[in-house]
């Protein structure tokens, strides 16, 4: 897998997703993560392995504790897919704009523009 | 005139609207015929719809199918609910990533404006958490950017 496929992978797990939500107000232990999801902690630790795994998040170790975060490399290729995908949908309203004035246009010969 | 603009709504809504010269029935008809669908709803540059099902009825399916031409593409699967032809689409769809993304209700209305048309696309997330997600992942600070690109382009 590339790495957005990765991620989006990642992104596919509801429960994956409300972490990332919950992190993105700031650094927290696998301990405070599983208490609002009511999961074992190693249950919470094999989501975090996979949000690892795609970039999404870092850990560092701090005692026995290893507390993690969003990590802004994962999210800017996240960020950057979805930019595309912006100008994209700018981009298909424009051509329906296209479309919309040949609707408008008559057909016959010699139509006013 | 022509500018998009996103809003969130309540804990589950993103909202996408944008104003077109042309009546509601045109506008409609542009987002109901797979002959037209295939002319514009197309992503970037270079993409093209090969398939394109659209049975615009009620319990009706779509289904569009995106390619680059050069091996790599995904589609969207979805559900016509209620339709009141030229005012209002409801309908349910999902993309395949491959991975099938969470179910996005949507709701689209065209409104007679100033002579031309209003376009609002209510989108509805399973849930607060998926859309924060969203929001977290920078999705609102991206979109932000590019309409800041479109408004120094028109």
């Amino acid at each position: 897998m590339n790495k957005l496929d990765a991620a989006f992978f990642a992104l596919s797990d509801p429960t994956r997703r409300a972490i990332l939500a919950r992190l993105a107000s700031g650094e927290v232990t696998v301990m405070e993560l599983a208490k609002p999801f009511e999961m074992t902690q190693p249950a919470i630790s094999r989501h975090l392995k996979v949000l690892e795994d795609a970039g999404l998040i870092s850990r560092r170790v701090e005692g026995t504790r290893r507390p993690c975060r969003l990590d802004p490399g994962g999210i800017e290729t996240i960020e950057q897919w979805l930019d595309l995908m912006h100008k994209a949908l700018a981009r298909n309203y424009d051509r329906l704009d296209q479309v919309l004035a040949e609707m408008k246009r008559p057909k016959r010969k010699g139509a006013q523009r | 005139m022509s500018k998009l603009t996103l809003t969130t709504e309540g804990e589950r809504f993103v909202v996408v609207s944008r104003r077109f010269r042309a009546p509601p029935e045109a506008v409609y008809r542009a987002h109901t015929e797979p002959q037209l669908i295939q002319k514009w709803l197309l992503g970037p540059d270079g993409w093209t719809m090969p398939v394109c099902v659209c049975e615009a009825r009620p319990g009706g399916k779509l289904r569009y199918e995106w390619s680059n031409g050069e091996g790599r593409g995904f589609f969207v699967t979805g559900e016509f609910l209620e339709l009141e032809p030229y005012r209002r689409i409801v309908h349910v769809e999902r993309m395949f990533l491959p991975e099938r993304t969470p179910d996005n209700h949507v709701e689209t209305t065209f409104e007679v404006e100033r002579g031309g048309t209003l376009m609002t696309m209510r989108m509805s997330l399973p849930d607060a958490a998926t859309r924060a997600a969203m929001l977290a992942t920078g999705m609102e600070h991206g979109m932000e950017a590019s309409f800041a690109r479109l408004e120094s382009m028109l």
